[in-house]
Protein backbone atom coordinates (compact mmCIF):
# COMPACT_ATOMS: atom_id res chain seq x y z
CA UNK A 1 0.00 0.00 0.00
CA UNK A 2 1.35 3.40 -0.87
CA UNK A 3 0.59 6.19 1.48
CA UNK A 4 0.88 9.93 1.06
CA UNK A 5 2.35 12.11 3.76
CA UNK A 6 -1.08 13.62 4.33
CA UNK A 7 -2.66 10.20 4.80
CA UNK A 8 0.13 9.28 7.15
CA UNK A 9 -0.38 12.37 9.28
CA UNK A 10 -4.12 11.78 9.18
CA UNK A 11 -3.71 8.22 10.35
CA UNK A 12 -1.44 9.40 13.11
CA UNK A 13 -4.08 11.85 14.30
CA UNK A 14 -6.70 9.13 14.15
CA UNK A 15 -4.50 6.90 16.27
CA UNK A 16 -3.89 9.72 18.72
CA UNK A 17 -7.63 10.30 18.90
CA UNK A 18 -8.18 6.62 19.49
CA UNK A 19 -5.80 6.75 22.42
CA UNK A 20 -6.78 10.01 24.05
CA UNK A 21 -10.09 11.08 22.60
CA UNK A 22 -12.66 8.55 23.63
CA UNK A 23 -13.87 8.92 27.18
CA UNK A 24 -14.48 5.23 27.86
CA UNK A 25 -10.85 4.40 27.18
CA UNK A 26 -9.45 7.44 28.96
CA UNK A 27 -6.37 5.60 30.12
CA UNK A 28 -4.14 7.79 32.23
CA UNK A 29 -0.97 8.75 30.43
CA UNK A 30 1.34 8.33 33.39
CA UNK A 31 1.46 6.27 36.54
CA UNK A 32 1.26 9.40 38.71
CA UNK A 33 -1.84 10.59 36.90
CA UNK A 34 -3.47 7.19 37.18
CA UNK A 35 -2.82 7.07 40.91
CA UNK A 36 -3.91 10.67 41.43
CA UNK A 37 -7.16 10.02 39.56
CA UNK A 38 -7.96 7.28 42.05
CA UNK A 39 -6.67 8.80 45.28
CA UNK A 40 -7.19 12.50 44.55
CA UNK A 41 -3.66 12.97 45.81
CA UNK A 42 -4.19 11.41 49.24
CA UNK A 43 -1.34 9.49 50.84
CA UNK A 44 -1.70 5.73 51.11
CA UNK A 45 -0.80 3.56 54.09
CA UNK A 46 0.87 0.18 53.64
CA UNK A 47 -0.93 -1.92 56.27
CA UNK A 48 -4.05 -3.96 55.62
CA UNK A 49 -3.44 -4.71 51.96
CA UNK A 50 -1.80 -7.84 50.58
CA UNK A 51 -0.58 -8.20 47.01
CA UNK A 52 0.50 -11.63 45.81
CA UNK A 53 2.39 -11.72 42.53
CA UNK A 54 5.07 -14.12 41.29
CA UNK A 55 8.65 -12.93 41.79
CA UNK A 56 9.37 -14.31 38.35
CA UNK A 57 6.69 -14.57 35.68
CA UNK A 58 7.28 -17.16 33.00
CA UNK A 59 5.63 -15.00 30.39
CA UNK A 60 4.47 -11.40 30.58
CA UNK A 61 1.26 -12.19 28.71
CA UNK A 62 -0.45 -13.95 31.59
CA UNK A 63 0.72 -13.09 35.09
CA UNK A 64 -1.51 -14.27 37.94
CA UNK A 65 -2.13 -11.58 40.57
CA UNK A 66 -4.08 -11.75 43.83
CA UNK A 67 -4.89 -8.78 46.03
CA UNK A 68 -6.74 -8.56 49.30
CA UNK A 69 -7.72 -5.47 51.27
CA UNK A 70 -10.36 -6.23 53.93
CA UNK A 71 -12.84 -3.38 54.20
CA UNK A 72 -11.98 -1.81 50.86
CA UNK A 73 -14.62 -0.13 48.73
CA UNK A 74 -12.45 -0.42 45.64
CA UNK A 75 -9.08 -1.79 44.59
CA UNK A 76 -7.06 -0.48 41.66
CA UNK A 77 -4.32 -2.53 39.99
CA UNK A 78 -1.52 -0.80 38.11
CA UNK A 79 1.56 -1.92 36.19
CA UNK A 80 4.14 0.83 36.57
CA UNK A 81 5.93 0.41 33.27
CA UNK A 82 3.26 -0.84 30.90
CA UNK A 83 2.47 1.38 27.88
CA UNK A 84 -0.60 2.36 29.88
CA UNK A 85 -0.28 1.70 33.61
CA UNK A 86 -3.99 1.07 34.26
CA UNK A 87 -4.83 -2.61 34.54
CA UNK A 88 -8.23 -2.77 36.22
CA UNK A 89 -10.27 -1.40 39.11
CA UNK A 90 -12.58 -3.51 41.25
CA UNK A 91 -15.55 -1.77 42.93
CA UNK A 92 -17.12 -3.94 45.62
CA UNK A 93 -20.89 -3.99 46.05
CA UNK A 94 -23.15 -4.98 48.94
CA UNK A 95 -23.10 -8.67 47.92
CA UNK A 96 -19.31 -8.92 48.00
CA UNK A 97 -18.17 -11.60 50.45
CA UNK A 98 -14.67 -10.23 50.84
CA UNK A 99 -12.34 -7.72 49.27
CA UNK A 100 -10.07 -10.31 47.76
CA UNK A 101 -9.69 -10.73 44.01
CA UNK A 102 -7.55 -12.69 41.56
CA UNK A 103 -6.93 -11.95 37.92
CA UNK A 104 -4.32 -12.39 35.18
CA UNK A 105 -2.51 -9.39 33.79
CA UNK A 106 -0.03 -8.34 31.11
CA UNK A 107 3.38 -7.05 32.04
CA UNK A 108 5.59 -5.47 29.38
CA UNK A 109 8.85 -6.47 31.03
CA UNK A 110 10.14 -6.40 34.60
CA UNK A 111 8.33 -3.82 36.69
CA UNK A 112 6.41 -3.06 39.84
CA UNK A 113 2.81 -4.14 40.17
CA UNK A 114 0.89 -1.72 42.38
CA UNK A 115 -2.39 -2.25 44.20
CA UNK A 116 -4.19 0.67 45.82
CA UNK A 117 -7.29 0.18 47.95
CA UNK A 118 -9.81 2.90 48.68
CA UNK A 119 -11.20 2.04 52.09
CA UNK A 120 -14.80 2.59 53.19
CA UNK A 121 -13.68 5.55 55.32
CA UNK A 122 -12.05 7.27 52.34
CA UNK A 123 -8.46 6.46 53.31
CA UNK A 124 -6.07 4.62 50.98
CA UNK A 125 -3.72 1.67 51.30
CA UNK A 126 -1.05 0.67 48.84
CA UNK A 127 1.10 -2.42 48.17
CA UNK A 128 3.81 -2.86 45.57
CA UNK A 129 5.70 -5.86 44.31
CA UNK A 130 8.39 -6.17 41.72
CA UNK A 131 7.86 -8.90 39.10
CA UNK A 132 10.64 -10.11 36.85
CA UNK A 133 9.46 -11.31 33.47
CA UNK A 134 11.40 -14.18 31.95
CA UNK A 135 12.92 -13.68 28.55
CA UNK A 136 11.85 -16.82 26.73
CA UNK A 137 14.50 -19.02 25.22
CA UNK A 138 12.61 -19.79 22.08
CA UNK A 139 10.13 -17.72 20.11
CA UNK A 140 8.48 -20.97 19.00
CA UNK B 1 -11.75 -11.46 15.49
CA UNK B 2 -14.45 -11.58 18.05
CA UNK B 3 -16.01 -14.87 17.05
CA UNK B 4 -16.53 -17.64 19.56
CA UNK B 5 -16.65 -15.46 22.63
CA UNK B 6 -17.78 -17.85 25.31
CA UNK B 7 -18.10 -17.05 29.01
CA UNK B 8 -17.48 -19.64 31.73
CA UNK B 9 -18.46 -19.19 35.36
CA UNK B 10 -18.20 -21.41 38.39
CA UNK B 11 -19.97 -21.04 41.71
CA UNK B 12 -20.79 -23.71 44.28
CA UNK B 13 -24.10 -25.52 43.76
CA UNK B 14 -25.16 -24.99 47.33
CA UNK B 15 -24.18 -23.16 50.48
CA UNK B 16 -25.44 -22.21 53.91
CA UNK B 17 -27.07 -18.84 54.54
CA UNK B 18 -24.42 -16.25 55.30
CA UNK B 19 -21.64 -18.23 53.63
CA UNK B 20 -18.93 -16.53 51.65
CA UNK B 21 -18.51 -18.42 48.39
CA UNK B 22 -15.82 -18.27 45.74
CA UNK B 23 -16.83 -17.13 42.26
CA UNK B 24 -14.61 -17.75 39.26
CA UNK B 25 -15.14 -16.35 35.77
CA UNK B 26 -13.35 -16.68 32.46
CA UNK B 27 -14.28 -15.50 28.96
CA UNK B 28 -12.60 -16.29 25.67
CA UNK B 29 -11.68 -12.90 24.26
CA UNK B 30 -8.60 -11.62 22.41
CA UNK B 31 -8.33 -8.41 24.49
CA UNK B 32 -6.76 -6.70 21.49
CA UNK B 33 -4.81 -3.87 23.11
CA UNK B 34 -4.79 -1.42 20.21
CA UNK B 35 -1.01 -1.27 20.52
CA UNK B 36 -0.11 -4.16 18.24
CA UNK B 37 0.58 -3.93 14.55
CA UNK B 38 -0.80 -6.43 12.07
CA UNK B 39 1.14 -8.02 9.24
CA UNK B 40 0.26 -5.01 7.08
CA UNK B 41 2.08 -2.71 9.49
CA UNK B 42 -1.07 -0.93 10.63
CA UNK B 43 -2.26 -0.84 14.22
CA UNK B 44 -4.86 -3.48 14.97
CA UNK B 45 -7.86 -1.60 16.41
CA UNK B 46 -8.41 -1.93 20.11
CA UNK B 47 -11.11 -4.37 21.11
CA UNK B 48 -11.26 -5.38 24.73
CA UNK B 49 -13.70 -6.25 27.45
CA UNK B 50 -13.81 -2.84 29.16
CA UNK B 51 -16.13 -3.71 32.04
CA UNK B 52 -17.19 -6.80 33.93
CA UNK B 53 -19.97 -7.01 36.48
CA UNK B 54 -21.37 -9.67 38.78
CA UNK B 55 -24.58 -9.35 40.76
CA UNK B 56 -26.34 -11.72 43.15
CA UNK B 57 -30.11 -11.42 43.25
CA UNK B 58 -29.69 -7.94 41.80
CA UNK B 59 -27.11 -6.69 44.31
CA UNK B 60 -23.65 -5.88 43.02
CA UNK B 61 -20.83 -8.24 44.00
CA UNK B 62 -18.12 -6.59 41.91
CA UNK B 63 -18.02 -4.02 39.13
CA UNK B 64 -14.68 -4.07 37.36
CA UNK B 65 -13.28 -1.40 35.05
CA UNK B 66 -10.98 -3.23 32.67
CA UNK B 67 -8.05 -1.88 30.64
CA UNK B 68 -5.81 -3.50 28.00
CA UNK B 69 -3.44 -4.53 30.83
CA UNK B 70 -5.72 -7.50 31.56
CA UNK B 71 -4.67 -10.70 29.75
CA UNK B 72 -6.31 -12.38 26.80
CA UNK B 73 -9.20 -14.59 28.00
CA UNK B 74 -9.89 -12.40 31.07
CA UNK B 75 -10.04 -14.26 34.38
CA UNK B 76 -11.59 -12.89 37.56
CA UNK B 77 -11.98 -14.64 40.89
CA UNK B 78 -13.68 -13.05 43.91
CA UNK B 79 -16.03 -13.87 46.76
CA UNK B 80 -19.73 -13.28 47.34
CA UNK B 81 -21.86 -13.46 50.45
CA UNK B 82 -25.06 -15.46 49.98
CA UNK B 83 -27.98 -15.08 52.37
CA UNK B 84 -30.61 -16.88 50.30
CA UNK B 85 -30.95 -19.04 47.22
CA UNK B 86 -30.70 -17.11 44.03
CA UNK B 87 -28.98 -16.20 40.82
CA UNK B 88 -25.61 -14.79 39.98
CA UNK B 89 -25.71 -12.66 36.84
CA UNK B 90 -22.51 -11.89 34.96
CA UNK B 91 -21.96 -9.33 32.19
CA UNK B 92 -18.90 -8.63 30.07
CA UNK B 93 -18.95 -5.38 28.06
CA UNK B 94 -17.08 -5.39 24.76
CA UNK B 95 -15.62 -2.25 23.11
CA UNK B 96 -17.74 -3.10 20.06
CA UNK B 97 -20.94 -2.62 22.07
CA UNK B 98 -21.67 -6.31 22.60
CA UNK B 99 -22.56 -7.48 26.08
CA UNK B 100 -21.95 -11.16 26.86
CA UNK B 101 -23.94 -12.56 29.76
CA UNK B 102 -24.14 -15.68 31.84
CA UNK B 103 -25.97 -16.78 34.99
CA UNK B 104 -25.45 -19.35 37.71
CA UNK B 105 -27.82 -20.60 40.38
CA UNK B 106 -26.97 -21.41 43.96
CA UNK B 107 -29.17 -23.19 46.49
CA UNK B 108 -28.80 -21.74 49.98
CA UNK B 109 -30.11 -23.69 52.94
CA UNK C 1 24.92 -36.14 10.23
CA UNK C 2 26.82 -36.56 13.46
CA UNK C 3 25.47 -34.45 16.24
CA UNK C 4 28.65 -34.44 18.28
CA UNK C 5 31.18 -33.40 15.71
CA UNK C 6 29.38 -30.85 13.61
CA UNK C 7 28.85 -28.12 16.18
CA UNK C 8 29.01 -24.79 14.40
CA UNK C 9 30.63 -21.80 16.03
CA UNK C 10 27.35 -20.15 16.91
CA UNK C 11 25.83 -23.29 18.27
CA UNK C 12 28.93 -23.96 20.33
CA UNK C 13 28.66 -20.49 21.82
CA UNK C 14 25.03 -21.09 22.72
CA UNK C 15 25.80 -24.39 24.35
CA UNK C 16 28.57 -22.70 26.31
CA UNK C 17 26.12 -20.10 27.59
CA UNK C 18 23.63 -22.83 28.41
CA UNK C 19 26.27 -24.79 30.25
CA UNK C 20 26.98 -21.75 32.39
CA UNK C 21 23.34 -21.62 33.45
CA UNK C 22 21.89 -22.75 36.73
CA UNK C 23 21.17 -26.22 35.43
CA UNK C 24 18.88 -28.94 36.57
CA UNK C 25 19.44 -28.19 40.22
CA UNK C 26 16.75 -25.50 40.28
CA UNK C 27 14.12 -27.69 38.62
CA UNK C 28 11.93 -29.16 41.32
CA UNK C 29 11.27 -32.80 40.55
CA UNK C 30 9.16 -35.24 42.49
CA UNK C 31 5.94 -33.20 42.53
CA UNK C 32 2.80 -34.84 41.25
CA UNK C 33 0.10 -33.38 39.08
CA UNK C 34 -3.51 -34.26 39.81
CA UNK C 35 -6.04 -32.54 37.59
CA UNK C 36 -9.40 -31.56 39.12
CA UNK C 37 -8.42 -33.55 42.17
CA UNK C 38 -9.04 -36.81 40.31
CA UNK C 39 -6.96 -37.34 37.16
CA UNK C 40 -3.54 -38.68 38.14
CA UNK C 41 -0.85 -37.57 35.73
CA UNK C 42 2.50 -39.33 35.43
CA UNK C 43 5.00 -36.51 34.91
CA UNK C 44 8.18 -38.50 35.60
CA UNK C 45 8.83 -42.09 34.66
CA UNK C 46 11.41 -44.57 33.42
CA UNK C 47 12.44 -44.04 29.81
CA UNK C 48 11.25 -46.32 27.01
CA UNK C 49 13.71 -49.10 26.20
CA UNK C 50 15.31 -47.33 23.26
CA UNK C 51 16.25 -44.36 25.48
CA UNK C 52 17.88 -46.37 28.25
CA UNK C 53 21.30 -44.94 28.80
CA UNK C 54 20.18 -41.62 27.30
CA UNK C 55 17.75 -40.58 30.05
CA UNK C 56 17.46 -41.89 33.56
CA UNK C 57 14.00 -40.39 33.74
CA UNK C 58 11.66 -38.88 31.21
CA UNK C 59 9.99 -35.69 32.40
CA UNK C 60 6.83 -34.02 31.22
CA UNK C 61 7.28 -30.36 30.28
CA UNK C 62 5.12 -29.61 33.33
CA UNK C 63 8.09 -30.36 35.59
CA UNK C 64 10.09 -27.49 34.06
CA UNK C 65 7.49 -24.82 34.70
CA UNK C 66 6.95 -22.43 37.59
CA UNK C 67 4.44 -23.01 40.38
CA UNK C 68 2.00 -20.53 38.83
CA UNK C 69 2.04 -22.20 35.42
CA UNK C 70 1.83 -25.67 36.98
CA UNK C 71 -1.17 -24.64 39.06
CA UNK C 72 -3.02 -23.33 36.03
CA UNK C 73 -3.12 -26.86 34.64
CA UNK C 74 -4.32 -28.53 37.81
CA UNK C 75 -7.91 -27.31 37.51
CA UNK C 76 -10.01 -27.21 34.38
CA UNK C 77 -11.45 -23.86 35.31
CA UNK C 78 -8.03 -22.32 35.70
CA UNK C 79 -6.77 -23.89 32.48
CA UNK C 80 -7.60 -21.45 29.68
CA UNK C 81 -7.21 -24.24 27.11
CA UNK C 82 -10.51 -25.65 28.30
CA UNK C 83 -12.26 -22.73 26.58
CA UNK C 84 -11.07 -24.24 23.32
CA UNK C 85 -12.03 -27.74 24.41
CA UNK C 86 -15.58 -26.46 24.93
CA UNK C 87 -15.58 -25.02 21.43
CA UNK C 88 -14.33 -28.37 20.17
CA UNK C 89 -17.17 -30.08 22.01
CA UNK C 90 -19.72 -27.82 20.32
CA UNK C 91 -18.23 -28.66 16.93
CA UNK C 92 -18.22 -32.36 17.84
CA UNK C 93 -21.97 -32.26 18.36
CA UNK C 94 -22.76 -30.15 15.28
CA UNK C 95 -23.54 -31.82 11.93
CA UNK C 96 -21.20 -30.87 9.12
CA UNK C 97 -21.00 -31.88 5.48
CA UNK C 98 -23.43 -33.42 3.03
CA UNK C 99 -24.02 -36.59 5.04
CA UNK C 100 -25.65 -34.57 7.81
CA UNK C 101 -23.50 -36.27 10.41
CA UNK C 102 -21.74 -34.86 13.41
CA UNK C 103 -18.77 -36.51 15.07
CA UNK C 104 -21.26 -37.65 17.70
CA UNK C 105 -23.32 -39.50 15.07
CA UNK C 106 -20.64 -42.21 14.92
CA UNK C 107 -18.69 -41.70 18.15
CA UNK C 108 -21.60 -41.04 20.57
CA UNK C 109 -19.55 -38.78 22.75
CA UNK C 110 -16.02 -37.46 22.98
CA UNK C 111 -15.29 -39.72 25.95
CA UNK C 112 -15.59 -42.73 23.64
CA UNK C 113 -12.35 -41.45 22.06
CA UNK C 114 -10.46 -41.48 25.35
CA UNK C 115 -7.92 -43.98 24.04
CA UNK C 116 -7.03 -42.06 20.89
CA UNK C 117 -4.50 -39.45 21.97
CA UNK C 118 -2.31 -41.96 23.80
CA UNK C 119 -1.71 -44.13 20.72
CA UNK C 120 -1.35 -41.54 17.97
CA UNK C 121 0.37 -41.05 15.61
CA UNK C 122 -0.29 -44.60 14.46
CA UNK C 123 -0.19 -46.78 11.39
CA UNK C 124 -3.33 -46.69 9.28
CA UNK C 125 -3.50 -49.80 7.13
CA UNK C 126 -6.23 -48.48 4.83
CA UNK C 127 -4.13 -45.46 3.93
CA UNK C 128 -0.80 -47.24 4.14
CA UNK C 129 0.60 -44.40 6.18
CA UNK C 130 1.14 -43.08 9.68
CA UNK C 131 -1.76 -40.88 10.70
CA UNK C 132 -1.86 -38.14 13.29
CA UNK C 133 -5.05 -37.22 15.14
CA UNK C 134 -5.40 -34.27 12.80
CA UNK C 135 -5.20 -36.52 9.73
CA UNK C 136 -7.79 -38.80 11.29
CA UNK C 137 -10.16 -35.86 11.78
CA UNK C 138 -9.69 -34.85 8.14
CA UNK C 139 -10.30 -38.45 7.08
CA UNK C 140 -13.59 -38.55 8.97
CA UNK C 141 -14.64 -35.23 7.49
CA UNK C 142 -13.83 -36.05 3.87
CA UNK C 143 -14.51 -39.80 3.72
CA UNK C 144 -17.47 -40.19 6.04
CA UNK C 145 -19.11 -36.81 6.63
CA UNK C 146 -19.07 -35.34 3.14
CA UNK C 147 -17.21 -32.21 4.16
CA UNK C 148 -15.86 -30.49 1.05
CA UNK C 149 -13.47 -28.25 2.93
CA UNK C 150 -12.13 -30.07 5.96
CA UNK C 151 -10.43 -28.24 8.80
CA UNK C 152 -7.01 -26.86 7.98
CA UNK C 153 -4.30 -28.91 9.66
CA UNK C 154 -3.35 -26.10 12.04
CA UNK C 155 -6.63 -24.15 12.04
CA UNK C 156 -8.28 -23.02 15.27
CA UNK C 157 -11.15 -25.44 14.64
CA UNK C 158 -8.73 -28.34 14.23
CA UNK C 159 -6.80 -27.40 17.34
CA UNK C 160 -10.07 -27.15 19.27
CA UNK C 161 -11.08 -30.64 18.10
CA UNK C 162 -7.70 -32.20 18.83
CA UNK C 163 -7.68 -30.51 22.24
CA UNK C 164 -11.08 -32.08 22.97
CA UNK C 165 -9.81 -35.52 21.94
CA UNK C 166 -6.69 -35.07 24.09
CA UNK C 167 -8.68 -33.79 27.08
CA UNK C 168 -10.83 -36.90 27.32
CA UNK C 169 -7.68 -39.03 27.24
CA UNK C 170 -5.87 -37.28 30.07
CA UNK C 171 -4.28 -39.69 32.47
CA UNK C 172 -3.97 -42.48 29.89
CA UNK C 173 -0.45 -43.74 29.34
CA UNK C 174 1.22 -42.62 26.13
CA UNK C 175 1.94 -45.78 24.18
CA UNK C 176 2.62 -45.20 20.49
CA UNK C 177 3.74 -48.21 18.48
CA UNK C 178 7.19 -47.88 16.97
CA UNK C 179 7.66 -51.28 15.41
CA UNK C 180 5.96 -53.23 12.64
CA UNK C 181 4.56 -50.99 9.93
CA UNK C 182 5.44 -47.89 12.01
CA UNK C 183 9.13 -48.70 12.04
CA UNK C 184 10.08 -46.89 8.84
CA UNK C 185 8.42 -43.62 9.81
CA UNK C 186 9.80 -43.90 13.34
CA UNK C 187 13.33 -44.35 11.97
CA UNK C 188 12.84 -41.33 9.72
CA UNK C 189 11.62 -39.30 12.70
CA UNK C 190 14.63 -40.40 14.73
CA UNK C 191 16.95 -39.25 11.98
CA UNK C 192 15.28 -35.83 11.86
CA UNK C 193 15.57 -35.59 15.66
CA UNK C 194 19.33 -35.93 15.50
CA UNK C 195 19.86 -33.81 12.39
CA UNK C 196 21.23 -30.31 12.86
CA UNK C 197 19.18 -27.61 11.21
CA UNK C 198 19.64 -24.00 10.24
CA UNK C 199 22.43 -21.49 10.54
CA UNK C 200 22.67 -22.33 14.23
CA UNK C 201 23.23 -25.97 13.35
CA UNK C 202 21.04 -27.25 16.15
CA UNK C 203 19.34 -30.61 16.37
CA UNK C 204 16.36 -31.39 18.60
CA UNK C 205 18.73 -33.49 20.70
CA UNK C 206 21.22 -30.72 21.44
CA UNK C 207 18.62 -28.75 23.37
CA UNK C 208 16.15 -31.37 24.55
CA UNK C 209 18.35 -34.43 25.13
CA UNK C 210 21.72 -32.95 26.08
CA UNK C 211 20.64 -29.76 27.81
CA UNK C 212 17.20 -30.20 29.33
CA UNK C 213 16.98 -28.43 32.66
CA UNK C 214 19.62 -25.93 31.62
CA UNK C 215 18.81 -22.35 30.84
CA UNK C 216 18.42 -21.02 27.34
CA UNK C 217 18.43 -17.30 28.02
CA UNK C 218 16.16 -17.11 31.08
CA UNK C 219 14.08 -20.15 30.22
CA UNK C 220 14.47 -23.79 31.22
CA UNK C 221 14.84 -26.21 28.36
CA UNK C 222 12.51 -29.19 28.67
CA UNK C 223 12.91 -32.67 27.24
CA UNK C 224 10.64 -31.58 24.41
CA UNK C 225 7.92 -34.08 25.27
CA UNK C 226 4.66 -33.72 23.33
CA UNK C 227 2.30 -35.49 25.75
CA UNK C 228 0.79 -32.11 26.70
CA UNK C 229 -0.23 -31.08 23.17
CA UNK C 230 -2.19 -29.28 22.00
CA UNK C 231 -0.85 -27.00 24.67
CA UNK C 232 -1.97 -23.57 25.85
CA UNK C 233 1.05 -21.34 25.54
CA UNK C 234 0.97 -18.24 27.68
CA UNK C 235 3.01 -16.57 24.96
CA UNK C 236 0.34 -17.17 22.32
CA UNK C 237 -2.65 -17.02 24.67
CA UNK C 238 -4.03 -19.86 22.58
CA UNK C 239 -3.61 -23.57 22.06
CA UNK C 240 -0.70 -24.60 19.87
CA UNK C 241 -0.32 -27.79 17.82
CA UNK C 242 2.68 -30.14 17.91
CA UNK C 243 3.66 -29.29 14.35
CA UNK C 244 3.42 -25.57 15.02
CA UNK C 245 5.86 -26.04 17.87
CA UNK C 246 8.21 -28.10 15.68
CA UNK C 247 8.09 -25.35 13.09
CA UNK C 248 8.95 -22.76 15.72
CA UNK C 249 11.92 -24.78 16.92
CA UNK C 250 13.38 -25.21 13.46
CA UNK C 251 12.73 -21.56 12.67
CA UNK C 252 14.65 -20.64 15.81
CA UNK C 253 17.64 -22.53 14.45
CA UNK C 254 17.35 -20.12 11.52
CA UNK C 255 16.48 -23.08 9.35
CA UNK C 256 13.74 -23.64 6.82
CA UNK C 257 11.04 -25.67 8.61
CA UNK C 258 9.13 -28.54 7.07
CA UNK C 259 5.49 -27.78 6.39
CA UNK C 260 2.88 -28.39 9.06
CA UNK C 261 1.27 -31.73 8.26
CA UNK C 262 4.22 -32.83 6.10
CA UNK C 263 5.41 -36.47 6.18
CA UNK C 264 8.60 -35.26 7.87
CA UNK C 265 6.74 -33.65 10.77
CA UNK C 266 4.39 -36.63 11.02
CA UNK C 267 7.43 -38.90 11.35
CA UNK C 268 9.03 -36.55 13.85
CA UNK C 269 5.80 -36.43 15.88
CA UNK C 270 5.72 -40.23 15.98
CA UNK C 271 9.32 -40.40 17.15
CA UNK C 272 9.01 -37.61 19.73
CA UNK C 273 5.73 -39.03 21.03
CA UNK C 274 7.45 -42.40 21.49
CA UNK C 275 10.14 -40.74 23.62
CA UNK C 276 7.32 -40.01 26.04
CA UNK C 277 5.90 -43.54 26.11
CA UNK C 278 5.09 -44.08 29.76
CA UNK C 279 4.10 -40.48 30.53
CA UNK C 280 0.42 -39.56 30.76
CA UNK C 281 -1.59 -37.75 28.14
CA UNK C 282 -1.77 -34.23 29.55
CA UNK C 283 -3.17 -32.18 26.71
CA UNK C 284 -4.29 -29.56 26.71
CA UNK C 285 -1.45 -28.59 29.02
CA UNK C 286 -0.33 -25.08 30.01
CA UNK C 287 3.17 -24.01 29.10
CA UNK C 288 5.09 -20.74 28.80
Amino acid sequence: MTQTRRQFVGNGLAVAAAFFGLPHIASAATLEEAIAAFTSGSDAGADGITLIAPEIAENGNTVPIEVSAPGAAAIMLLAARNPSPDVCTFEFGPAAGSQMVSTRIRLAGEQEVIAIARMADGSFKQARQNVRVTIGGCGG
Amino acid sequence: MAENIVPRVRVPRDAKAGDVVSVRTLISHPMESGLRRGSDGNLIPRQIINRFTCTFNGATVVDVTVHPGVSTNPYFQFEAKVDASGTFAFSWYDDNGSVYTDTAEIAVA
Amino acid sequence: MNKKTLLGGTAAAIVAVVAAGVGFADIRTGDSLVINGEIQIVTETAPPAFLEGVFNTVYSGWVFRTDETRAMQADDFDNPAMLYVEQGQTAFDTPMGTEGKSCASCHDNAESLAGVRATYPKWDAAHGAIQTVEMQVIECQTERMGVAEPYGYDSQQMRNMVALIASVGRGQTVNVAIDGPAADAWEKGREIYYTQYGQMELSCAQCHENNYGNLIRADHLSQGQVNGFPTYRLKNANIVSVHNRFRGCIRDTRGEPYAIGSPEFVALELYVASRGNGLSVEGPAVRN
